[in-house]
């Protein structure tokens, strides 16, 4: 019955492919051993081992919250194509910050992502003179490539490498070329490296990023005064308590192109994964000053699936 | 009338004597096993504890991890019969021989552990040859180990310390 339900939850097309496993899991010399929970329904489905496609970061690139990782979205490895949505909310003193987005991983190889960002400026939008609840928008495509090495397996001196490129839009290009920004358009491009280090149980995730992006580009990008590419760090550590839960932190310095005191990024973060195609992500963030209001500090909340 | 006259030969036929062999017929060939061990016997080859493929931990604390010779031999047993039973697998193990896979599985484990075994079994790249396998079916295969050594209550740290002996084998092990 629960098989059933969740057939019921998928396209029809899903429940026919997997018909023929369910049809041998009832064969009766199988029943002498019991099977582990994760042998279900979506068998093919996940093919990557549990949290290793990351979680979504606010860019939309998989990885941690608020850093990009070298991973590749989704749960398929060599031979499939998978994909992963996710929503996010981060609840700030002054701010309410909203993304959701949807990225394909292909072959464990090439993961491409669009994420769109909601940036709801309360009451600053009225002391800023631009109405209260004024929502700063960005779309943000982005395509990563595996270049080599494995987050998981092979040696451990030899991380997983990827080599990415965003190119970020705001959608509101009067407002933050007052505000002093050069472009309402900009390309971030990234190196990444992670590794597992399984016997240590630790992620490590190094990521360099050329960028003009002010406020992760919901400002704009580069100013009248500063319109050069600037190389930034993003950092995070985490530990893996099991299969399903870790903990961590992340950092991600940042420019002040606008010279409005842009603060780097923090964040101590924890990923769940209740079933094993949901990931749950709580993070406790520090996003330090934004558009001049400080110590914006507060939950990052998301909800991904990936299959 | 086509029909019937097909429908008439069809119960005219004769059922086959009961005396043939179809082995014999359609020369399956017989693997005859070890009587004593019940292993299929292999070609041989030169035995040695670097077959094994990892360094083995020094000090005794990962092999009580384990559950010592016992325990491991728990976990090998649950962690093949899961594999045999894994629809994602099953196939690549399907025609294994499961006597000497059990064994020779056990001696890699108990001798990467530090629990006092020698390795006797083939190094990974031959043992592994022609299986096909895919990081995915990998990946399986490690799930399977999780939660073999998940239910003989082995530490998850202590887990991910065997893994890690164990994953930089991938090279010889997954082939496409």
């Amino acid at each position: 019955m629960n098989q059933l339900l969740r057939y019921a939850t998928l396209p029809v097309a899903l429940a026919i492919s997997h018909a023929p496993v369910a049809a041998q899991d009832a064969l009766p010399e199988k029943e002498a051993v019991p099977q582990p929970s994760s042998i279900g329904s979506f068998t093919d489905y996940n093919a990557k081992l549990l949290l290793t496609n990351g979680v979504s970061a606010i860019d939309g690139a998989s990885g941690g919250g608020i850093s990009d990782w070298a991973t590749i979205a989704g749960r398929q490895e060599s031979r499939g194509v998978g994909f992963q949505a996710h929503v996010t909310a981060v609840l700030l003193p002054d701010y309410l910050y909203q993304s959701h987005g949807l990225s394909v991983g292909i072959a464990d190889r090439l993961e491409l992502s669009y994420a769109r960002q909601n940036f709801d400026t309360r009451e600053v939008g009225a002391a800023l003179g631009l109405g209260r609840g004024y929502t700063f928008n960005q779309d943000i495509f982005g395509a990563k490539v595996r270049l080599f090495g494995d987050v998981v397996y092979g040696d451990e001196l030899l991380p997983q490498v990827s080599a990415g490129a965003q190119y970020k839009r705001s959608l509101d290009g009067p407002i933050v070329n007052a505000v002093g920004a050069a472009h309402d358009n900009g390309l971030d491009f990234t190196l990444s490296a992670t590794k597992l280090f399984l016997s240590r149980s630790i992620l490590v995730n190094t990521t360099a990023r050329l960028t003009k992006s002010n406020q992760n580009g919901l400002l704009g990008f580069g100013s009248h005064a500063n319109d050069g590419y600037a190389l930034h760090f993003e950092g995070a550590v985490a530990y893996q308590f099991s299969r399903r839960f870790v903990l961590g932190g992340e950092f991600r310095s940042k420019p002040d192109n606008l010279g409005l005191g842009e603060d780097d990024w923090l964040d101590i973060f924890a990923a769940y994964a209740p079933t094993d195609n949901l990931t749950l992500t709580a993070a406790y963030a520090d996003l330090g000053s934004i558009a001049t209001f400080g110590g914006q500090r507060g939950a990052f909340l998301q909800a991904q699936i990936a299959f | 009338m086509l029909c019937s006259a097909i429908l008439a030969l069809f119960f005219m036929q004769q059922p086959p004597a009961d005396t043939i062999d179809w082995d014999e017929e359609f020369s399956v060939e017989t693997v005859e096993r070890d009587p004593s061990t019940g292993e299929v016997p292999t070609d041989p080859y030169d035995q040695s504890n670097a077959n094994a493929g990892a360094v083995p931990f020094e000090g005794e604390s990962m092999a009580a991890r384990f559950g010592g010779q016992d325990g491991i031999r728990r976990i090998v047993e649950r962690f093949v019969d899961l594999n045999f039973a894994d629809p994602r697998i099953a196939a690549i193990f399907e025609g294994h021989d499961e006597v000497r896979l059990r064994r020779t599985l056990f001696e890699q484990f108990c001798y990467i552990l530090n629990a006092g075994c020698d390795y006797t079994g083939r190094d990974m790249r031959s043992s592994h040859e022609g299986l096909g396998s895919r990081k995915a079916d990998l990946n399986a295969v490690v799930e399977n180990l999780q939660q073999a050594m998940h239910e003989e209550g082995v530490p998850f740290a202590a887990q991910n310390r065997l893994l890690a002996k164990l994953a930089p084998m991938k090279g010889d092990v997954v082939e496409r």
